[in-house]
Formats: C-alpha cells, sequence, structure tokens
C-alpha cells in the first residue's frame, strides 16, 4: 500500500530579521545575521522553508559578574575581565552574535551602579574587539536599562543593535532609542500568547517595523518551566504560520542565562545529590538540552553562556538544517 | 477517526433501511437506538448492551473506537510500562499521555561483568525532583557474543540487578527462545522484526505473547507499513516501530510523518510507538542526550541509550517529566516551609503561593542570591501569585492560615513576613490576621529579590 508523506502547507510566514550592519549599511559590522522567514513548523524542511539557520548568540558582560558559576569562569577565563577580550573569545567560541549583558548592583561585586558613560564605552570596545552584530541587554532594572540603553542606543547608531529587554514596562523608551539610531528590541513577554501579541502590537503602533523586532516569549529552564514556553512557542509559531500578522516574529530565548542560575549549575560536586551526576557534564547538558528543545519549539536565536554548549548547540542546528539528509 | 453519535445510529438496528425488526427495542436500556448511540459516542455506554447489532457493524465500531496508536504493554515484576495512545501532535492541544520509556543498552559480547554492573547502575538510579522519584524504564540487552547460551546468562544477570523492564535486541530464534526463558514472568520487546526475519520472529513472539518491533531501512515508511501490515496479519498485534532513522533531521521528519499519518490519515498499519536509538546518531554523550531530548518532545515510545551518566540520565528525566505534564493541571508543590541555604532564626521569611513556576522563580533567585532565607508556600490551588489573589486564593486569611500551619513561628526569631509586591494591598488585613507581625511589601518580580533583600534586610 503506497504511504505519502503528509505535508502541511500553511499560509503564514515568519517576518526576516536583519541583526547589525555594516560599513555599506551605515555599521561597522563585518556580516550581518538574518533569522526568521520560516515557512514550515522548526525543521520539517520537507514541506516549506527555513531559510536561514537559528542564530547562537554568546552572552557576556560589561565587567566581571559576581554571580556566575564558577564552571563559567573557569571556561571563559581572564577573558571575564574584560569586554572587547570576552567578545572575542566569544567569536572564537563559534558565536554567530554577541550578547553584551550590562551589569547592575545585583551582578556587581562591590554593588555599584553603572554609569551611562561606562556602557557607553563596554559598547564601543566590544565592536571594536568583533566584527559580529550586537545584542546589548540592560541590568534588568527598568529605570536604569531606559538611561544605559538610551545611551547605548546613541553611541552606537545605525549598527542594528538588538536593545533589550524591551518590556510593557519600558518599551516606549527602548522603542523610541531604537527608532531614533537604527536599532532592533527585543520584546518580552512572561509566557503568554496573548501578552506577547500585544507587546507586538504595541511597538508596532510606536512606528517601529516589525522587521526589527525579536520576540522573546520569556525560557523557563529545564525542569523549572520549560514546557510552560516550549508550548507557548508551539503556539505562538503556529499560529504565525496560520496567519496572525502580530505573531510573525522570529523568536529569541536565553536558555544560557536561565540554566546557569540553577542549583544544577552552580553547585558543585557534595553540595547536591549524587544522582545529579558530574557537576560539569550536569551543567552544559542543562543548558544545552534547554536550548535545543527549545529550538524544536521554534527559536530564532538562542542566547547561550558556556563555549561548550555554543560548540554542541551549532553542531545540533547543522544536523537538523540538514533535514531529511541527516544520518544518511 | 472517532465516529459521530449519528455515524454509529446509522450501524444500530433502529438506524437501518428498512428498519430492523429490533429497531428501538429499549432493552440496551435507553429509549432509542439514537439515545444509545449518543451514549456510545461519549464513550458512556457498551456495544455489548445491544443484542441485535449485526457482526460487520460490529466490527466496524469496534475499529472506530480503537486508539489510532496501539497502547503496547511491557511488565516486570508486577510493573507496567505502557507507551502509545496518544492523541495529539501538539501537548498544548490536549497532554500527551504516556511518557516514553528510557532503557540503556547493553551488549551480552561485552561479557558478564559489565553487563551487571551497567544494570545494577541502571537499576539502582533514582533522582528526585520536586518530591518525585524520577528512574529509568529497562534495559536493552544485545546479541553481540554469537553464542546463545551467553546472551540468555546476561538476559538472566539483567533481571537478577533489578525489577526493569527488557529490551531484547536479537534476531537470532534461539538466542531469542534462551533469553524468554531466562525472562520468565516479564514481558519483554522483541528487536526487530526486518523484511527478511519477520516470519520467524513472529513465530517467537506471538508463542511468548511478546511485543514485537519492526525495522525498515532508512526512513522508508511505505515499507515499515508493507511489513507491520504483514506481521499484523500473521497475529502479532502488538508492533512497535522503528524508521531507521538515526540522526537530527532524518529522525525528526520520520517520527512526525508517523504521528500526522496515524492521528490524521487513521492508518492503522504505522499506528504504533516508536522506539529510537539516539547513540547511533550521535557523534558524544552530549549528542546523544540532545538527540534524545528530540525523541521525548517528538513522539517517540521507547528511547534506548548508549550511555548512562547520572547527569544526562538526571536532565532526560526531568525533560520528559516536563513534556508530559498536562497543560492543564500544572505541577503543585507542597505547601510548607522550605529552608534555603540553611537558615537560621534571624533570616527573611517571605511567602508565595504554590504554583511550581511561581515557587521556582522565587526559589532560584534566592538560591542564586547566595542568601538564606525561609520560604513559606502557601496552599493557593496552584495558582500564581495575581491570578491566586484574583481568585481569591492567596488572601490574608489564606496567608495566615499558612503562617500558621507551619513552623515559621518557631523557625524565626523575629515576626516580619515578606509578601509579594503583587498583594501590597494585603498588607493592612495581613497585620490585623497576625497579631504581632510586622508586614513588609517585598517586590512584584522574583528576579527583584536578591537586590531588595540586600537593601531591606
Amino acid at each position: 500500500m503506497p504511504v505519502t508523506i503528509p505535508q502541511t502547507k500553511y499560509a503564514g510566514k515568519v517576518r526576516e530579521v536583519t541583526i547589525g550592519a555594516t560599513r555599506a549599511e551605515g555599521g561597522t559590522r563585518s556580516r550581518t545575521v538574518t533569522v526568521g522567514g520560516e515557512t514550515t513548523l522548526p525543521f520539517l524542511l520537507h514541506e516549506g522553508e527555513m531559510p536561514h539557520p537559528p542564530a547562537v548568540a554568546v552572552e557576556i558582560c560589561d565587567r566581571r559578574p559576581a554571580d556566575w558559576s564558577p564552571l563559567l569562569y573557569e571556561a571563559w577565563g581572564e577573558a571575564v575581565n574584560d569586554p572587547a577580550t570576552w567578545a572575542r573569545a566569544a567569536e572564537a567560541a563559534g558565536a554567530d552574535l554577541v550578547l553584551l549583558h550590562l551589569t547592575g548592583p545585583v551582578q556587581r561585586a562591590d554593588g555599584s551602579t553603572p554609569t551611562a558613560q561606562e556602557a557607553r564605552q563596554a559598547v564601543r570596545r566590544v565592536l571594536e574587539a568583533t566584527g559580529l552584530p550586537l545584542l546589548v541587554f540592560g541590568p534588568g532594572i527598568a529605570d536604569l536599562d531606559n538611561e544605559l540603553l538610551v545611551a547605548v542606543a546613541e553611541e552606537a547608531a545605525g549598527e542594528r543593535l538588538v536593545l533589550g529587554v524591551c518590556e510593557d514596562k519600558n518599551y516606549r523608551t527602548l522603542v523610541a532609542a531604537a527608532l531614533a539610531h537604527g536599532h532592533l528590541v527585543d520584546g518580552r513577554t512572561p509566557m503568554d500568547v496573548n501578552l506577547a501579541k500585544q507587546l507586538m502590537i504595541l511597538i508596532r503602533d510606536m512606528g517601529l517595523p516589525l522587521e526589527r523586532v525579536l520576540m522573546d516569549p520569556s525560557t523557563g529552564a529545564l525542569g523549572y518551566g520549560i514546557e510552560y514556553g516550549y508550548s507557548v512557542m508551539e503556539r505562538l509559531r503556529l499560529a504565525a504560520l496560520n496567519g496572525d500578522a502580530m505573531t510573525q516574529q522570529p523568536m529569541l530565548v536565553t536558555p544560557g542565562e536561565e540554566a546557569w542560575r540553577l542549583k544544577e549549575a552552580k553547585v558543585g560536586d557534595g553540595g547536591v545529590p549524587a544522582a545529579w551526576g558530574d557537576w560539569a557534564e550536569r551543567a552544559i547538558t542543562w543548558e544545552v538540552l534547554t536550548a535545543t528543545t527549545l529550538l524544536h519549539a521554534g527559536a530564532d536565536v538562542v542566547c547561550l553562556r558556556h563555549p561548550a554548549s555554543v560548540a554542541e548547540v551549532k553542531a545540533v542546528i547543522a544536523r537538523l538544517m540538514a533535514g531529511g539528509k541527516d544520518g544518511k | 477517526m472517532p465516529l459521530s453519535g449519528l455515524d454509529i445510529y446509522k450501524l444500530l438496528p433502529g438506524g437501518q433501511k428498512p428498519p430492523h425488526p429490533k429497531a428501538n427495542c429499549k432493552e440496551c436500556g435507553f429509549p432509542t437506538c439514537l439515545a444509545f448511540a449518543m451514549k456510545l459516542a461519549a464513550k458512556q455506554a457498551e456495544l455489548s448492551a445491544c443484542k441485535y447489532v449485526s457482526p460487520e457493524a460490529a466490527a466496524r465500531l469496534s475499529d472506530a473506537a480503537a486508539p489510532p496508536i496501539r497502547l503496547i504493554t511491557l511488565s516486570a515484576n508486577g510493573h507496567k510500562l505502557e507507551v502509545g495512545n496518544e492523541t495529539v501532535l501538539h501537548r498544548h492541544e490536549k497532554t500527551f499521555y504516556h511518557p516514553p520509556g528510557l532503557f540503556v543498552r547493553v551488549n551480552d559480547g561485552d561479557g558478564l561483568e559489565r553487563v551487571r554492573a551497567v544494570a545494577e547502575q541502571v537499576s539502582r538510579y533514582v533522582v528526585d525532583y520536586v518530591g518525585m522519584p524520577l528512574s529509568l524504564d529497562g534495559l536493552a540487552v544485545a546479541y553481540t557474543s554469537g553464542d546463545p547460551e551467553q546472551y540468555a546468562e546476561a538476559v538472566a544477570a539483567v533481571c537478577k540487578a533489578g525489577k526493569k523492564m527488557l529490551i531484547l535486541m536479537a534476531q537470532d530464534v534461539a538466542a531469542l527462545r534462551a533469553a524468554l526463558a531466562a525472562a520468565a514472568g516479564r514481558t519483554p520487546l522483541i528487536y526487530a522484526a526486518t523484511a527478511d526475519n519477520w516470519q520467524a520472529l513472529a513465530e517467537v513472539a506471538k508463542a511468548a505473547r511478546v511485543p514485537l518491533a519492526v525495522r525498515a531501512p532508512d526512513g522508508n515508511l511505505e515499507a515499515l507499513a508493507n511489513l507491520t501490515a504483514q506481521i499484523a496479519a500473521a497475529g502479532v498485534e502488538d508492533l512497535v516501530l522503528d524508521p531507521g532513522a538515526r540522526g537530527f533531521g532524518d529522525s525528526l521528519l520520520a517520527l512526525t510523518a508517523i504521528r500526522r499519518l496515524a492521528l490524521k490519515q487513521n492508518l492503522r498499519s504505522l499506528g504504533y510507538p516508536v522506539i529510537t536509538f539516539p547513540g547511533e546518531g550521535a557523534s558524544n554523550s552530549c549528542q546523544e542526550a540532545a538527540l534524545a531530548g528530540q525523541h521525548i518532545a517528538k513522539y517517540a515510545g521507547y528511547i534506548v541509550l548508549d550511555h548512562f551518566t547520572p547527569a544526562t540520565a538526571y536532565a532526560l528525566l526531568v525533560l520528559r517529566t516536563n513534556i508530559y505534564t498536562d497543560p492543564q493541571k500544572p505541577i503543585q508543590v507542597e505547601p510548607g516551609l522550605y529552608p534555603i541555604h540553611n537558615p537560621g532564626p534571624d533570616a527573611p521569611l517571605m511567602v508565595t503561593t504554590n504554583f511550581s513556576i511561581t515557587y521556582f522563580s522565587v526559589r532560584n533567585e534566592l538560591e542564586s542570591s547566595g542568601r538564606p532565607g525561609w520560604l513559606l508556600v502557601a496552599d493557593a490551588e496552584g495558582m500564581s501569585v495575581l491570578t491566586a489573589w484574583a481568585a481569591g486564593k492567596f488572601d490574608a486569611e489564606r496567608i495566615a492560615k499558612a503562617v500558621k500551619e507551619s513552623s515559621a513561628a518557631s523557625k524565626v526569631a523575629h515576626r516580619r513576613l515578606i509578601i509579594p509586591g503583587h498583594v501590597a494591598v494585603l498588607m493592612g488585613e495581613l497585620e490585623e490576621e497576625l497579631p504581632g507581625w510586622t508586614i513588609h511589601v517585598g517586590p512584584r518580580e522574583a528576579v527583584d529579590l536578591p537586590g531588595f533583600l540586600k537593601a531591606a534586610w
């Protein structure tokens, strides 16, 4: 009996979003990264297009963060003390994008508050150190984020940075900064399809073209809510393919940040049950599995922290992009 | 494809043209055949209550009632592992019901010592996740020695090591018979029948009344469907599919196609659970875990790993639990007082709800802050802070009750309670409910807790 492989055809398409600008485009990046454009569910390449592989962003900080796992300090070595060195190390580790996280008083050992001048300087140094497109996230305190990111947007005018995270409480300031200086935003909402759509509408209504918006549905790490993020992403992507224009954005997720703040990643052998196994293996597997699971739900940009995870996740992406030819 | 009440009605005596002599006889206990049909469609009645339905109609009805993906059961020492019976492509549409069995492969050719060591390690492994003990399901014993006796010894050693399920990976009839005898009392899965050997293996599976896996090469689903149809016709109905795809890309395509064909096109010959071997398509154990992760999310029924380490087992068991959690019934945390970082009597006391994600968000922030604290989890019926507050499940009365019913008052020397910023409005009422306590309004978001504690405690 003949068996025909079912092919679902969708009317909708995810928007293509290009991060970074080359000299010819008004920036200084040596290359740009385009994500999105899918006309099918993740990696079902026999029934639709997935013109761009998902991109891996490697997260670095403007100065040594006080609260990271010892395993990450070990992996990056001296690089964590200087954002320019760290950016070069991230590029060497295989990053497609660099995510510069500006530290705030909570992440800083001395509890100091960063100034706009420091933020400008950090972004300038990273832009000079690497030709990769850049994402810049604030410390996560709304007022401080606004102050720092507005300065960053001005400093890096024309570079098509992704400014984040842009939430309902601060989207006006960040979107205005992106509009004024030619950047993009990462629009984050807490694991809810309707809230995600609503924020996209608010951002669009301010006049920022949706070709400059990433949709960030929030990430729960493996064991800490991944199933909520996973299903919200599947629903958003299905809605996008079925023609809902306000969900047709490429999705950014932060499995690195989520996985590395857990006890699973932070606490070494001795402090945890023996059944948790080897510390480094557990922590890296946690980050990789969180990322690859979310790739299957439609993630277009995954932000990671450990260089070993970057290599593993990139290998998985390459094999998924080979479609039916993989494994042959 | 389930039949509607009207479809069923047309198959009952009352729906026949010309009418059956026993139309609407009421003997089934319902006033009309139509009423009975509606109850059947709602699965609130059994067809056996009608004595007059024709055998052909009965066959059609029972066929339509069969699940699109057959439920396959393995057993060992009174435990069961059921997989199959899934009804949706995406968990948000309803839920995924039967988590895939996680197995570890051992080769009898590696020697009895090695087999025993792995079997004992796998059998003993258990890890706690939010109060649930998670463990692997079994061992797959591969016949690599070429000696049926050695194979049977290996299977016996695995049985002796614990109470786990078995997959017998052998195509040699003598080896299988010896292994089945060594595994008496269990229902293992035999792996695998192919186009070349299916008659012999079907006979073994039929005689032993055990399920049989069927393998076709290179993701060729047509070959696979033809093979299962032949084997089912030969009398072995409990089948498991191996589409032969081994990589990330081809596995996803093959398993997605099988799930869609079974659910959307009701293709019976592919309406069985799928077995996968992520180690065969991976270059290292981390890639193996990632591919096993794909198989957990995307449609495997049995996953056979080649590497066992506690770290990867822990991650995969948690992922399986997460993906197979019913989206309608979020995991709740047991209400009570949770110590973080060995808190003393002066450590801060914070209250939140028992929605697992709320709890985890707060716990994670406290843990990553490195500061000791007492986290009091109130019974808010599994809702997040704002939802529970709006529904009256996280009000002053409930919070006060949580404080009184827990050992909080004896664990802390102070009388200060931090409440989530979203329920700041409860402050006055709470101070009335808890005389002698000072209520502090914390941040709205968990992420701001470390900063809040640094500044305010």
